[in-house]
């Protein structure tokens, strides 16, 4: 009695091991941990920083809302990696789809002053296209002349972070004594309610509601998150329930047997490569139209927005879905992080670290169900031999 | 069993489990000095599993190994090879583009000061060897520019180059000739004469009698018995393996062609590398015929399945199905023609590994109109698809449909894709090496099929290294050498000896 | 003329020397089959502690050596997931670009105060001495120190690789690990010591950045050089000397944006400056193409998985 009961603990211990949400909430876990250590060994108080970090998060609707505003392009990004990944190919290039989709949205909303219900289509869909148009390059060299994307896609991130320094310093886009380039006009902007909030009436009802003033009012409320959740699903979608994502899994699982089925696996590649850079794309975009300052500016380095994808993709375990998770954690750890600068004087790299860590721990957690399984087995040798 | 010293090697109640699976029960194994021993079992049978715990690659659970009447441990090859073993693997390891003579001193190098190769004095050494024992190879070709059977002398050699005096061959013919299965077991003979003790593992009952002294049986981790070759025949043999009689015969009615439905006219197909693999070859299969296609591998087959199947392109020549040319075109198109192919390396080709049951069930179909319309899968459907040939061609465990195709046995992944690909009612069917690693009941099950499949008129075109299976089960022969026929014959009208010689080159 | 030829060269050999360290890590880790994205993470860690123990010590040396050693001991991290665990090569090598970088601010905010870029620090010699030639065009070809050891380094790991028999073993294990398992060769410890050294030499790739070119430790001091390196590896089909030819050409396109960038031509720097890259990608359309690593390259050795 007593054994199978022990034998049922296991096997429940088991399944909740191969569960990859699992593997995500431990490397989480360590994350935090390594972090604490790193920040006790340098001298502060790790309790403090962390309950700075949650409170730069929570404790306000702003706050809550600056984080979600931080986590929808790194959603998206996230979701672009991921979606490559499925399909078998390597994203690397995230970063520069993102600034192409920055860099279009720019081109045509400075210049083009359509009624909003037009403008804003059209300068997202430009920006979507700039992202998909790099994207396109990277699979249209690896299907035709078989250069590996993640050369491709190097290059091109630096590629496009010259041309963006480009047209933010060009004649017709620069803004006179700054380093950036014009906003794009507010026609285009995504915020939610952009014109109202800030209008005498507006503010007067806004006043009534407190939280909904801080929400709206102090923070860039735009729709990128409704709109990366919205991909996700989409994303899901087309992945799972679809003959063209059907087919992208079959060659993105078996290229060997993908071609002998008769698929066409080099259009699935540029095909893939397209959507993935149309989602960074779209990321670039919705940033530009819904953020302060509305413009591009000169880049030193990168922002990391595509790297960060990579980080939320590879923690949601290439998950579309998971990845609006994994992006709301980041974007409360890379916004959170500030106040713990600020807070206890800990270096916001600590973040980066925490970031890195959990990353790593994503690697080996793969491995955890493994262990699991060994370990189970052992224990099944151990009654056996009792048993015996 | 007692240590005795006039074995070379004694494996005693040996035990090995992987997870929950016992592949090896209490097997006993012992082999006289200078003999030839061969361990007989079906594929997954854990004789591959007995010889890898010899050569340390795996550790025993339980169980004690004797050299010489000597107790030893062997935890590691490094241990194994200090002890005199040497192992020759089926699947060869050998670095594709490293030399000869790199391959074989590799891990026990001849050097210099500081670890500097001395190349000239491992040639030496090398060229010394393959002197010794007339084992012919060129010392400095790089191993992807020589033959299989080349290959297999460069495995032998580096287990001598080691000092071996116990030598494993794991499965040594599945890829020879029969000329080069009779070179092989001369080697084996010099080398047992020479005082070499000899273990071959194979399934294949002939080249026991022809080859070795004694014979150990072994049949789902457990050890059957030993017995002298002399005393035993190969039925006896077969169904000791097995378990219970076995048809050695495959069963079938003459057949009764009609129309010419594939047809190749002097087809010339290059490979990667620009060269002709296929130089004029011209052939044909009637509805309702099996024709067998007999060669070593490496002469044209592999890119004469691709032309047909328009994987690659012809360089001239055409390929027609009942009339119509479909070189040249697309996969997609051949399907159109109901074309199906059963592709070598079903793992790699015929299956989505990861996919379910039901997904690998319609992976040439899911464009039809039956699984979705407008671009969205209907799953649905996919799956009562999948549970149809589930039932039909009895695939284990029957509500696999979900499952992925990762989690079925060999036997079992076979049968989806000749389910699948004998689903649409083909017109031609491409079988190639479709029995290969099945054990013997999933081969029957396979032979069956293709003979059903002809009665339902299907031209069926099979391609295999196996000779038995092509003689055995195909009505008309033909011999590929260097990409062209080179004789054809109806069954029975044909001798091994014949064949082997064509496939070898030689004139008939 | 004879001024602009002798900068051209004396620059390409200084923006290509870091990234010949980056590149040489990544041959010898992915030779033996482990793939190593990190190399960005490992040259940012050497970066940092070559300028650290140069600016705490004085001595520039002392630096570079620290650095190699900070690059192999960050790299152990990677040859544990990727060789022990057998964990997921490319993510792991994620793992260390975010870590790298990471770990090295945090530290440098620690050493200079809160700032991330150190003061001005010793750094390495010139290989005529400081001052040689000066006033003359000859004096672009007076280089770094670190140049003629990269190129040293390039012919080591060469010779190591193809001339004795660790390197036989290196390869052996990259192509056909099963094979070299069952000749009694070590596998995993095989792999474990490459990624080690691969960390060591993209060490010295930070601190022949920090050490030499830029003379302080800055943010942006390595800025993707690691992911330059990663190509040039690629580019060089996993060869040593492919891929410091490969960095050559890298350097020499950046030396033609620095003198091109002069006003002589009337391009905008912006895009002049992504010369560099868009000459890579064409040149790989037309010349190189596909690329074969090594057959079991990212592929995690499973004893008896065959």
């Amino acid at each position: 009695m007593s054994s199978t009961t022990q034998a049922g603990g296991a096997g429940r211990i088991q399944r909740i091991l191969h569960k990859p949400i699992t593997a995500a909430l431990i490397a989480i876990a360590l994350g935090f941990a390594v972090a604490a250590a790193l920040l006790a060994a340098a001298g502060y108080d790790p309790g403090a920083s962390f309950a700075a970090l949650f409170d730069g998060v929570l404790s306000k609707p702003k706050y809550i809302s600056n984080t979600v505003i931080k986590a929808a392009p790194i959603i998206l990004t996230g979701i672009s990696v991921a979606f490559a990944f499925k399909t078998g190919l390597f994203n690397i290039g995230a970063e520069g789809q993102y600034i192409a989709g920055t860099v279009c949205a720019v081109l045509v909303g400075v210049k083009l002053d359509l009624p909003m219900p037009l403008q804003i289509p059209v300068v997202v869909l430009a920006g979507v296209a700039g992202g998909a148009a790099v994207g396109a390059i990277t699979g249209a060299l690896k299907a035709r002349f078989g250069i590996h994307e993640v050369i491709t896609a190097i290059m091109l991130n630096w590629t496009m972070l010259y041309v963006n320094n480009f047209v933010a310093n060009s004649a017709a886009y620069h803004r006179p004594s700054s380093t950036a380039s014009l906003p794009v006009n507010p026609s285009s902007f995504t915020t939610i309610l952009p014109e109202w909030k800030v209008s005498d009436a507006g503010l007067e009802a806004l006043r009534q509601v407190p939280w909904l003033y801080d929400f709206l009012v102090k923070t860039d409320v735009n729709i990128a998150f409704a709109v990366a959740v919205l991909v996700a699903a989409g994303i899901w979608f087309v992945l799972y329930r679809s003959k063209l994502g059907y087919e992208l899994r079959a060659v993105g699982f078996s290229r060997d047997a993908a071609e002998f089925a008769g698929m066409p696996v080099g259009r699935n590649t540029l095909i893939a490569m397209t959507i993935a850079g149309a989602v960074s794309g779209l990321a670039g975009a919705l940033m530009v139209t819904g953020i302060e300052p509305h413009s591009i500016s000169t880049l030193a380095g990168f922002e990391n927005y595509g790297f960060n994808g990579f980080s939320v993709a590879l923690i949601a375990g290439s998950s579309p879905i998971g990845c609006i998770f994994a992006g709301l954690l980041f974007g409360g750890l890379l916004y959170g992080g500030q106040s713990v600068q600020m807070a206890v004087g800990a270096p916001t790299d600590i973040i980066n670290i925490m970031i890195g860590t959990i990353v790593f721990f994503v690697a080996l957690a793969r491995v955890v169900p493994l262990l699991a399984d060994r370990l189970e087995r052992r224990r099944a040798q151990k009654r056996g031999a009792q048993h015996a | 069993m007692e240590p005795d010293a006039s074995f070379a090697v004694q494996m005693c109640g040996i035990v090995k489990e992987f997870g929950a699976f016992r592949a090896l029960d209490r097997v006993d194994l012992a082999v006289k000095r200078g003999s030839i021993h061969a361990v007989l079992g079906e594929n997954g049978a854990g004789k591959s599993t007995l010889m890898n715990v010899l050569y340390g690659l795996y550790q025993a659970d339980e169980g004690a190994i004797f050299l010489n009447g000597e107790r030893v441990e062997i935890n590691s090859p490094t241990d194994a090879i200090a002890h005199g073993i040497g192992m020759v693997h089926q699947h060869f390891m050998l670095v594709d583009n490293f030399t000869v003579t790199q391959n074989i001193i590799l891990g026990d190098e001849a050097c210099g000061a500081a670890g500097v190769l001395d190349m000239r004095r491992a040639r030496e050494s090398v060229t010394r060897i393959i002197d010794e024992y007339g084992l012919e190879v060129d010392p400095d070709a790089k191993i992807e520019e020589i033959s299989v059977g080349q290959q297999q002398r460069v495995e032998i050699l580096k287990a001598l180059y080691r000092g071996a005096d116990i030598l494993i061959l794991d499965e040594p013919t599945a890829v020879l000739t029969p000329q080069e299965i009779e070179r092989l077991i001369k080697i084996m003979r010099d080398l047992a004469a020479a005082g070499k003790t000899i273990i071959i593992i194979t399934h294949k009952l002939k080249e026991i009698k022809a080859s070795s002294d004694a014979c150990t049986i072994i049949r789902r981790g457990a050890q059957v018995g030993t017995v002298s070759v002399a005393d035993v025949d190969e039925g006896e043999l077969a169904e000791r393996m097995v378990g219970h009689h076995v048809n050695l015969v495959v069963e079938k009615t003459p057949a009764e062609p009609g129309e010419v439905v594939l047809s190749i006219r002097d087809l010339v197909v290059r490979d990667e590398r620009g060269i002709d693999a296929v130089r004029g070859l011209t052939l044909s299969v009637r509805a309702g015929e099996i024709v067998g296609l007999a060669g070593i591998d490496g002469n044209g087959q592999r890119e004469l399945v691709e032309a047909i199947t328009c994987l690659t392109r012809a360089a001239s020549g055409t390929v027609s199905v009942k009339g119509a040319e479909i070189q040249n075109t697309s996969v997609r198109n051949v399907h159109a023609h109901k074309v199906a192919t059963i592709h070598e390396d079903r793992q790699r080709r015929g299956l989505v590994l990861p996919f379910s049951v039901a997904e690998n069930a319609v992976l040439e179909r899911y464009r039809e109109p039956e699984f979705g319309r407008r671009g969205v899968l209907d799953r649905d459907r996919m799956r009562s698809f999948a549970d149809e040939l589930i039932r039909a061609y009895d695939v284990r465990p029957a509500d696999c449909a979900d499952r992925p195709a990762s989690a079925l046995s060999g036997g079992n992944q076979q049968k989806v894709i000749i389910a699948r690909e004998v689903s649409g009612d083909p017109d031609v069917l491409i079988a190639v090496q479709p029995t290969r690693g099945l054990d013997v009941g999933a081969i029957e099950y396979v032979h069956r099929a293709l003979v059903a499949e002809r009665d339902r008129g299907t031209a069926i075109l099979l391609i295999s290294l196996e000779l038995d299976e092509v003689m055995s089960v195909s009505d008309t022969i033909a011999v590929i050498y260097n990409g062209r026929i080179t004789g054809t014959f109806k069954q029975g009208e044909v001798d091994e000896n014949r064949l082997g010689l064509l496939m070898a080159g030689g004139e008939a | 003329m004879l001024n602009n030829l002798l900068l051209l060269i004396g620059i390409t050999l200084m923006y290509s020397t870091p990234l010949v360290f980056g590149a040489l890590g990544g041959v010898i880790s992915e030779r033996s089959g482990v793939v190593n994205i990190g190399i960005e993470g490992m040259m940012t860690i050497g970066a940092l502690a070559g300028a650290a123990v140069s600016f705490l010590t004085g001595n520039a040396w002392l630096g570079f050596f620290a650095a190699g050693a900070a690059g192999a001991a960050f790299s152990v991290l990677h040859a544990v997931a990727a060789v022990t665990f057998k964990a997921d090569q490319n993510v792991s090598g994620i793992a260390l670009n975010l870590l790298g970088p990471g770990i090295a601010l945090f530290v440098a905010r620690l050493i200079w105060n809160g700032g991330t870029q150190s003061p001005s620090i010793e750094t390495l010699p010139k290989i005529l001495g400081r001052g040689a030639l000066a006033g003359t065009p000859w004096a672009n070809l007076n280089v770094d120190v670190t140049v003629p050891i990269g190129m040293a380094a390039a012919l080591v790991v060469w010779f190591v690789l193809y001339r004795t028999k660790w390197g036989l073993r290196v390869r052996a294990v990259g192509e056909h690990p099963a094979a070299a398992d069952t000749l009694g060769i070590n596998v995993s410890r095989t792999r474990f010591i490459c990624v080690v050294l691969s960390g060591m030499f993209a060490g010295f790739g930070g601190a022949s950045i920090t050490l030499a070119i830029i003379s302080q430790f800055t943010q942006t001091a390595v800025a993707g050089q690691g992911f330059i390196a990663l190509a040039a590896v690629i580019f060089g089909k996993w060869t040593p000397h492919g891929s410091y030819g490969a960095c050559l050409l890298f350097g020499a396109a950046q030396a033609l944006v620095i003198i091109l960038g002069g006003g002589v031509v009337p391009i905008p720097s912006e895009l002049l400056a992504c010369l560099p890259y868009l000459m890579t990608l064409v040149i790989l359309v037309l010349f190189v193409g596909r690329s074969v690593a090594p057959a079991a390259d990212g592929v995690p050795y499973e004893k008896g998985a065959r």
